[in-house]
């Protein structure tokens, strides 16, 4: 038997319709995993939709940050084995011009989501025993911080703090909590913001591994998390960074 | 779009250049604070201000004030 195997696990991965999110969810049906996915955008959610191996997965589309769509989806949820909390945002901002709506917005999506996630699903009772959750941090805010990213830094901080807690308090049902921290991925997040194409270039020299991470080396871990191989496994954050953080 | 009112947002970015000491002619990539942190808030002042999103690298060939100034006006127009 496979020790990372998900077949009989169903798992709820959210910001599904991109980037990390998709190379989860294609990852997790490839290891035998039913799927529930979730994003905003109808169109690159049903194209990660049926990227998916296997028959018996569910896509939802929602927006998070509207409670009515979260507790919607919640109702429509099956019993889960895993869920990773995924879908977020990058806005790179210096302080001094951060406005209360951008701290809103960044927080909402990045901390306040996953956070009411959690405990919408706990207590509509839809967490199986020795369930799985996974919260895609960063090492940003964890492991080092960058110029305008405060708010940023901060929502990820407030996962691992989040992360910690749930851990102990679901122990007794041997629901496990852990949050992954990476380095640069390769996706859109990249292009999202204020840094150019040589910029990044250079940045990625500075890994020791010499370029940025690839979404399924993410997925990997998420694997990894949400598998039986990881029973012993909880409140730690696994750094997938390319050695970035040891210099 | 006022010069003026641009060259007030301009200079706000900065710490330890008098604020009168910015004109349109001003080299700002050769003032001694200059570093990617000023980039970074003159590109997010630009979007808060005047809702012109600019890449870094159309930012990149700009020196002088009126350079970034004329590259906004023409996002605008
Ligand atoms: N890329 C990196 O370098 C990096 C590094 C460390 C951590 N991370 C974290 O990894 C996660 C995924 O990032 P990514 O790089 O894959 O970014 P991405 O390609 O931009 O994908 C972000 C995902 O989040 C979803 N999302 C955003 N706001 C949402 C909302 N209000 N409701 C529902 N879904 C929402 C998006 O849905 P739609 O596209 O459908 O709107 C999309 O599926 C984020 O939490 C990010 O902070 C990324």
């Amino acid at each position: 038997m496979n020790p990372f195997s998900l077949v009989g696990k169903t798992i709820l991965v959210t910001g599904a319709s991109s980037g990390i999110g998709r190379a989860i969810a294609i990852c997790c049906s490839q290891m035998g995993a039913n799927l529930v996915i979730t994003g905003r955008n109808e169109t690159r959610l049903l194209e990660t939709f049926l990227l998916l191996e296997g028959t018996e997965h569910q896509q939802i589309c929602a927006n998070l940050t509207n409670s009515s769509e979260l507790e919607k989806l919640i109702e429509c949820l099956p019993k889960l084995d895993g869920i990773v909390n995924n879908a977020g945002i990058a806005k790179p901002l210096v302080l001094q011009l951060t406005e209360q709506k951008d701290v809103d917005e960044i927080m909402q999506i990045n901390a306040l989501v996953p956070i009411n996630l959690t405990r919408l699903v706990l207590q509509n009772k839809k967490l199986n025993k020795g369930a799985s959750l996974v919260f895609i941090s960063s090492i940003n805010g964890n492991n080092c911080a960058y110029i305008g990213s405060s708010i940023y830094a901060a929502s990820k901080s407030a996962l691992t703090g989040f992360m910690k807690a749930v851990a102990l308090e679901l122990a007794p049902r041997g629901i496990r909590a852990n949050c992954i921290n990476p380095g640069m991925i390769e996706t859109n997040l990249l292009k999202s913001g204020s840094i150019g194409e040589d910029e990044l270039e250079k940045d990625r020299l500075k890994y020791p591994l010499k370029r940025y991470g690839k979404p399924v080396e993410v997925a990997n871990a998420a694997v990894y998390l949400l598998s039986d191989a990881t029973q012993w496994v909880t409140g730690s954050n696994l750094l997938i960074d390319g050695g970035y953080t040891l210099q | 779009m006022d010069a003026n009112e641009f060259i007030k947002n301009f200079a706000a970015q900065f710490d330890d250049t008098d604020a009168s000491e910015f004109t349109l002619e001003t080299r700002f990539r050769e003032l001694d604070e200059w570093s990617s942190l000023n980039a970074l808030a003159i590109l997010n002042m630009i979007s808060k201000k005047y809702s012109v999103v600019l890449k870094p690298e159309e930012m990149k060939p700009t020196n002088t004030v009126q350079e970034l100034f004329d590259l906004v006006q023409s996002k605008l127009n």
